[in-house]
């Protein structure tokens, strides 16, 4: 490490400084996101998956659905068989093998990529929507909507996630619906405390006061000046978020509480295929690399964007690269 | 340190008394009629009445809340459905077998990952440093099932008529049991009192147990089994706690103090142990308490892969067969278990940075 003058510690020179266009906040959190590598290959993997599961009917050979023992020459839980890796030709390809009930692995897999998607975006963005209205309203409002509904909140925080998602499951029974709202639920406390507490922070700003003293009333105030500005943590927390969401999701329907045992899930698949474990480890390690690979992706997407957001990130990555 | 540790517990009242709450409310918010779940098909009208009037819920609901609040406060949780026994006995059998399991995936998780993070973070960039850190990044996004089947697949597939062979399920052999330690030593307990619960509890800690009563093949027996699983549900807060260290110890190395301390006069190992880590260990202390929660959601999935009788798997199973007061109970002991976790954490917290105790 080279030694620097204390005093000039304060005086960061300008070609220290990293290279940032000037522009707008957006444009800078983009032009930052692009340069680390963790988002890069978050968005890099989500577009992928994304386009999977766009075109899944194209990319899949075979119908996900469909036993195939009435049509071809195969057998139950075959291994994988790729003609480009010597797989003779007189045998039918199965990319990722046949499952026990023969249908094409590989095509279920795929397929699985839609529910995932689905069920993870879109628990979040309910959870989203509804943990930000009451986490803004108990900041805004303070007073006893604030001890109510955080009191609330700190409650479904005490319990650990699945476990939540359990009770809920106990009391609603299984299903794609319930499964839905058991994750809604426990992600809704998160947002719900990041919302309150960005609100907190712009309540007592003098921009919200200009607002309110022009005459902005409650709702104007809350949604058209506070609630924008506090986009930027939800954003970071709600992709984060969505890997969770997914995990859950997918530990839930292992459990058998999915949709159906045979459902188009990875985690149902592996919930169904668990026995096969012993002889057909194919059938339980595909699917689970799936899911790592997803969950991965909104991972480092997450990590990119909380970094490419914060500004007090930003300005800790100057100083440590002034101080070395 | 004593009024933070006061005013920490005062705060959980409020929290502890709404984990009591979503506990009653459960089997009161169960679709159907009470005797549907607790008679099963069996019940006819007059023992559903006979059922309603001896559980009292035929009062209303503030009375029933006050009923159960002091049910649970004496330890009466009611009788499962399932085994027709009372659910406080089940906790007693059951609580040991999951507290045994998560202790040790704790204990591997920071006793293996933080000093990885460690050495990552003073050899950062040398092939140790890369390789732990592809790990660590693949280990958080793993779904702790899978990895449990993939395991069990490795250790009794792969490893079978190897010394690396480990069994699969259970958590005993089957033939080899436990004795109870007041057993052994011949001590009395009335069942069904609390000097019994107490015993009972203990002695189900089948490693305690079995070094007390120097049963060392039942030692060796559950040490075996205890193994797999524990090492599966470890990995995944291994690999945050690993990752978390590495990112806050480069953090505090940054800082002019580790530079000060270095021109001092002292040893670049002793300055990050001495002055680095300490201040690094704040956030690692945190993310220690978050990871007994999702250790405790995990159990759960790792349980019944691995045929482990603990809480987790018969919370599974009583979802499963609908035996709400067992699931009631485990619901509430495992929260329970949470809030202390992170009140603990806190404190530690307070002793680890006086500012916050000073506050």
């Amino acid at each position: 490490m080279k030694k620097q003058d204390p005093i000039q510690m304060n005086n960061i020179e300008a070609d220290h400084l990293p290279h940032v266009k000037s522009g707008s906040r957006w444009r800078i959190a983009v032009q930052h996101l692009f340069q680390q590598r963790s988002s890069r290959s978050g968005l890099f993997l989500l577009s992928a998956l994304f386009i999977i599961a766009i075109f899944a009917k194209q990319i899949a050979p075979y119908d996900p659905t469909k036993m195939l023992i009435w049509d071809e020459d195969v057998k139950r839980r075959t291994s994988p068989c790729i003609h480009l890796l010597g797989c003779p030709e007189s045998e039918p390809q199965h990319l990722m093998g046949t499952d026990s009930l023969t249908r094409d692995y590989f095509s279920r897999i795929i397929y699985g990529t839609r529910i995932s998607l689905f069920l993870g975006i879109t628990t979040v963005s309910t959870a989203m929507f509804i943990g930000s209205l009451l986490g803004a309203i108990a900041g805004y409002s303070g007073g006893w909507w604030n001890l109510v509904i955080m009191q609330v909140m700190d409650v479904l925080l005490a319990f650990p996630v699945l476990l939540l998602t359990l009770v809920v499951i106990a009391l609603l029974g299984p299903g794609l619906k319930n499964i839905f709202i058991a994750i809604t639920v426990v992600q809704i406390p998160h947002f719900a405390r990041i919302t309150r507490a960005s609100v907190l922070a712009l309540r007592e700003t003098e921009f919200v006061f200009a607002s309110r003293a022009l005459g902005g009333g409650y709702f104007h105030v809350l949604f058209n000046r506070i609630l924008p500005n506090t986009l930027t943590p939800l954003i970071v927390k709600g992709t984060l978020g969505v890997a969770s969401a997914i995990m859950d999701a997918a530990a839930l329907s292992f459990l058998g509480f999915g949709p159906n045992q045979d459902a188009l899930e990875w985690g149902a698949m592996i919930g169904f295929e668990r026995n096969s474990i012993f002889h057909a480890p194919h059938l339980v390690v595909f699917p689970g690399i799936a899911i790592v690979i997803m969950v991965l992706a909104f991972n480092s997407l997450g990590d990119g964007l909380r970094d490419s957001l914060d500004p007090r990130l930003i300005y800790s990555d100057i100083r440590t690269r002034t101080a070395k | 340190m004593g009024t933070y540790t006061l005013r920490r517990l005062l705060i959980s009242i409020p929290v502890l008394f709404g984990i009591l709450i979503i506990s009653f409310m459960l089997t009161r918010l169960v679709p159907g009629h009470p005797c549907d779940w607790i008679l099963t098909d069996k019940g006819t009208q007059e023992m559903c009445d006979r059922v309603i009037q001896a559980k009292g819920l035929d009062k209303p609901i503030p009375i029933q809340f006050g009923i159960y609040m002091k049910d649970v406060l004496r330890g009466d949780f009611g009788n499962s459905i399932r085994y027709n026994r009372p659910v406080i006995q089940i906790l007693a059998e059951r609580l040991p077998a999951t507290l045994e399991l998560n202790l040790t995936a704790f204990l591997i998780a920071v006793v293996i990952g933080i000093p990885i993070g460690i050495i990552s973070a003073i050899r950062k960039n040398t092939p140790f440093d890369k390789v732990s850190m592809i790990g660590a990044n693949l280990g958080v996004p793993t779904p702790v099932f899978w990895l449990s089947l993939i395991m069990m697949y490795v250790f009794a597939v792969l490893f079978r008529d190897t010394p690396f062979w480990l069994p699969p399920s259970g958590r005993v052999s089957a033939g080899v049991s436990s004795i109870p330690f007041y057993e052994v030593y011949g001590l009395t307990a009335t069942a069904g009192s609390l000097r019994f619960f107490v015993f009972d509890f203990m002695s189900n800690f089948y490693i305690f147990n079995s070094m007390i009563t120097l049963d060392y093949d039942v030692l060796r027996d559950t040490l075996n089994h205890l193994i797999l699983p524990a090492v599966t549900m470890s990995i995944i807060p291994l690999a945050i706690i690993a990752r978390l260290t590495r990112s806050s110890l480069l953090d505090e190395l940054g800082f002019l103090y580790i530079v000060g301390a270095r021109a001092k006069g002292l040893r670049r190992s002793k300055a990050i142990t001495k002055h680095g880590f300490p201040n690094a260990m704040l956030p690692i202390v945190t993310i220690m308490g978050l990871q007994i929660g999702s250790l405790l959601s995990g159990t759960v999935l790792t349980e019944t892969v691995f045929a482990f009788p603990g809480l987790g798997r018969m919370l599974y199973e009583s979802i499963i067969a609908h035996d709400y007061p067992v699931v009631q109970m485990i619901i509430f002991v495992i929260a329970i278990t949470f809030v202390i976790t992170n009140i603990i954490v806190d404190c530690l917290y307070a002793v680890l940075d006086p500012r916050i105790r000073l506050e």
